[in-house]
């Protein structure tokens, strides 16, 4: 029966051609408008890293003054540098990783090459395994050499295509700051967006920062001879130090810390850690504060962090606008069309089609030019997301159609066709095939 | 013309009507809305600095770390740029109007629980004549009331007002607000750990670096200057607009020929600077109005599309209107004050619902009321859509011939 209903529909969409391309270009371009936006939406609150979301968690303290005028009740993002260091020695978590971001003067261990300034993650050993970050040349370096602020260093692959021609690099130094670091590693194409690991990352594009070009031991960083930042300091009171961008200063958080949890178990009682830890400097003096913390998984994290900016969600509503715009126009083309077919499905009826096989039969209508329309969406959306990446934002880099969004995108279209048809192929089943007969 | 008949034929299409209705409303709506969008971005990205901005390219350094020798370095850096052909000034500042920088809570007096209001704080030697900005009431600084940034930290740490500022140049915008009927020449304000600051001199107009929202106009210049070490600052180099590119290649070379090994993080004209900051205004901008060419398509296509079902549909009673002595005008005018109808209604309703989207935006987006002149262009708008799409159509109906009406179907 479905084959003779596809059969009944092509006819019809070839007997009014201009109605019927005029029904599949509306379709098009809501599909097209909608599929960008929700696309770009898809792209930017997805998941940054599948694999790993679930084991990974931000765990955060509050060493804030007890009245601080306009205060959150939320803790701050980051840790002070004595948290931090608390925190990482902590050893209850399988695996963790404190880190920061800034830039710093490099260049090759030759006397004549040139200065740049690079951007760099500082962070410690776990950090690699935590995040799943693949290696093509070498490894990630050890806690020991974390304990013993060793001089290494991990590229990235672009940063080692750039210095060293791609090739394998371990063992081979830089000039980092002043300071000579050997290279133990290089990293694979690794860009997890967004870029939970750091949201206010220091070095432009926020959330969809690019990663670092280099990864250096956090405690050698640290005290590297000079100040060229720690990432976005915050810092409260008036204490006079707060301008002076010392990493150690007690009022300042600036550290991200997060932490591998594998356990509902470990979870818990890490939680009751941080508590206990918070409870121990309260009464050390140092927290004024009651005990008050957070362990936010990954994705909780970007949602708490609101990641996805203002103006995309405005656009995706939008996007939805016109989509709905789009429907309407279909309903009325369909009810217009079906209608101008009331001789031909009273003929039908006469003939014994039941209400309900005319419905089914304007349905698959529907749905034909639901699917012609998608399909026509398609290279709109990719035209749609090519514009968007055109645009110099952070996060317009990642607006690629995939293959889920593809499917997404026809789905949608054939719903939204179905939805719109139901309610002309609805009317025309309840023609009477009486009165049409005779008008013949 | 007569109206009634259009009204008697509308109520038998109800539905489709009402459709019809529905779509222009909801596309008034969005189309407003967004325009309003459009251009409340595109008025923020031509809002005025107040510096010479055609004049200016910006050399961005990079920290050199803390030495002795900074002042010194930097002084020679200066004397060198100047002597570049058609530099008329230069000066090392910390911030420019869009860019990144610091604002700072103003107090009128000093233990004032809550600021007065918060302003982008300005610093560098030679900073007025660089930027162009004009001074409208006082006197500039004085040579010897400038401290180093290094010596103002140093006295924020040691509360040591001596080596503190202790005068500023405030914008007329900053000037009006916190004074708003007297002179401000000679009164006194506060910053930071109260430290006050005697208002010599005001300025036209000086655009604060950022947090525009929080008032562009209101910035203020203090008198500290800039060295090398204090990191991220940017020699501003002043010359004619058409010598800016030589200038800015000459300033690299030359920056570069006094020290190899230093970084310049960027160097571009001050137009491009500006372009920068805006770039994402000007992408939502360009996003809305792909949006609004997309929906008004589709609208043109929905009306288009049904005025040419109804011409269909409507064949035999065209040539029965016809034969008996209507004119092609009269076919014509007919589907046209059909449509005209339509978009009016749907454009009343899309009112409503524009007020609606903006009520909504401005709960959740900081988003201003929506101007009520954007209501008549946009129903213009549509009424011209509505017009342009229904004429093919309709001149279709009007080159019905009248012998229709004698044949059976």
């Amino acid at each position: 029966m479905f084959g003779y209903y596809l059969d009944l529909a092509l006819r019809s969409l070839r007997r009014n051609k201009v109605l019927s391309a005029l029904m599949m270009l509306a379709i098009a371009l809501g599909i097209g408008a909608s599929i960008t936006m929700l696309t770009v939406l898809h792209n930017l609150s997805g998941n940054p890293l599948p694999q790993r979301s679930g084991v990974l968690f931000h765990p955060q303290v509050d060493p804030r003054p007890a009245n601080l005028p306009g205060a959150s009740k939320e803790p701050p993002d980051g840790l002070t540098y004595l948290d931090a260091v608390n925190l990482y020695q902590l050893g209850i978590a399988p695996r963790r990783a404190v880190m920061s971001a800034n830039w710093l003067p490099t260049r090759l261990d030759a006397p004549d090459s040139p200065l740049a300034m690079r951007t760099d993650r500082a962070t410690t050993a776990d950090f690699f395994a935590m995040f799943d970050v693949p290696f093509v040349y070498g490894s990630a370096w050890s806690a020991q050499d974390d304990a013993n602020h060793a001089q290494v260093v991990v590229l990235s692959k672009a940063l080692n295509q750039k210095l060293f021609g791609g090739a394998d690099s371990v063992g081979k130094t830089l000039v980092i700051a002043t300071k000579t670091f050997r290279v133990v590693g290089v990293i694979g194409d690794w860009n997890p967006q967004p870029h939970f690991y750091d949201v206010d990352d220091v070095n432009d594009g926020g959330a969809f920062a690019d990663a670092e070009q280099m990864y250096l031991p956090f405690f050698t960083w640290l005290n590297l001879p000079q100040d060229y930042g720690y990432g976005p300091m915050r810092c409260w009171g008036n204490d006079p130090n707060a301008g002076g961008h010392d990493p150690k200063a007690k009022q300042c958080t600036w550290a991200q810390f997060w932490v591998e949890l594998d356990t509902a178990a470990q979870v818990d009682s890490y939680r009751s850690a941080l508590k206990q830890y918070s409870e121990q400097q309260h009464q050390l003096g140092r927290f004024q504060r009651a005990p008050n913390v957070r362990l936010r998984g990954l994705l909780d994290w970007l949602d708490y962090k609101h990641v996805v900016p203002v103006t995309v969600r405005m656009q995706t509503w939008i996007a939805f606008g016109v989509l709905l715009i789009c429907m309407i126009n279909t309903v009325g083309l369909m009810v217009a069309k079906f209608l101008r077919k009331s001789g031909e499905i009273g003929v039908r009826r006469a003939l014994g089609a039941s209400g309900r096989a005319v419905f089914l039969q304007c349905l698959v209508e529907a749905g034909v030019v639901g699917v012609a329309g998608g399909l026509l969406g398609l290279p709109l959306a990719w035209i749609g997301l090519w514009m968007v990446r055109q645009q110099p934002v952070s996060f317009a880099a990642s607006a690629h159609l995939d293959l889920s969004m593809l499917g997404a995108a026809l789905l949608l279209a054939l719903l939204a066709t179905l939805g719109a048809g139901v309610w002309p192929a609805w009317r025309a089943s309840r023609v009477a095939p009486a009165l049409q007969v005779k008008s013949l | 013309m007569q109206i009634l008949p259009i009204f008697a034929a509308l109520r038998r299409h109800k539905l489709v009507m009402w459709l019809l209705i529905l779509e222009i409303a909801l596309t008034c709506a969005i189309v407003c809305n967004s325009m309003f969008l459009i251009a409340q971005n595109l008025q923020r990205m031509h809002m005025p600095s107040g510096i010479a901005e055609h004049e200016l390219v910006q050399i961005q350094m990079a920290y050199i770390g803390t030495r002795p020798d900074s002042g010194a370095r930097t002084q020679a850096d200066l004397a060198a740029l100047r002597q570049i052909p058609g530099v008329t000034q230069v000066a090392l500042v910390d911030k420019l109007p869009f860019g990144s920088g610091n604002n700072s809570n103003i107090k009128l007096k000093p233990d004032q629980p809550q600021p007065s209001m918060n302003a982008g704080l300005y610093f560098g030697e030679n900073l007025l004549p660089t930027f162009g900005v004009k001074l409208i009431a006082g006197r500039s600084f004085a040579p010897e009331e400038f401290v180093t940034l290094d010596q103002a930290l140093q006295g924020i740490n040691d509360n040591s007002p001596n080596d503190l500022p202790h005068v500023a140049i405030v914008t007329q915008a900053m000037a009006q607000r916190l004074w708003p009927v007297q002179n401000a020449l000679g009164k006194t304000f506060y910053i930071g750990k109260d430290i006050p600051l005697r208002v010599v001199g005001v300025l036209a107009r000086l655009t604060r670096p950022n947090t525009l929202q929080a008032g562009p106009a209101f910035s203020f210049v203090v008198p500290i200057s800039e060295n090398l070490s204090d990191g991220g600052g940017s020699y501003v180099v002043r010359s004619k607009p058409q010598d800016r590119a030589r200038v800015l290649r000459d300033a690299v070379a030359k920056l570069k020929a006094i020290d190899p090994n230093r970084v310049v993080l960027a160097h571009r004209t001050y137009d491009e600077a500006r372009a920068a900051f805006f770039q994402a205004d000007q992408s939502m901008a360009g996003t809305l109005v792909g949006v609004c060419v997309v929906l008004l398509v589709v609208t043109a296509l929905g009306i288009g599309g049904l005025a040419s079902f109804w011409v269909a549909q409507r064949r035999k009673q065209i040539g029965i209107r016809r034969a008996i002595g209507a004119t092609r005008g009269d076919i014509l005018r007919y589907f046209q004050t059909e449509n005209f109808l339509i978009v009016s209604f749907g454009i009343a309703i899309g009112m409503l619902l524009a007020f609606v989207l903006n009520a909504v935006l401005m709960k959740f987006y900081e988003l201003p009321h929506l101007p009520l002149y954007y209501l008549p262009i946009g129903a213009l708008a549509l009424w011209g859509l509505g017009q342009l799409a229904v004429l093919g159509p309709a001149l279709r109906a009007a080159a019905v011939p009248p012998v229709v009406a004698t044949r059976s179907v």
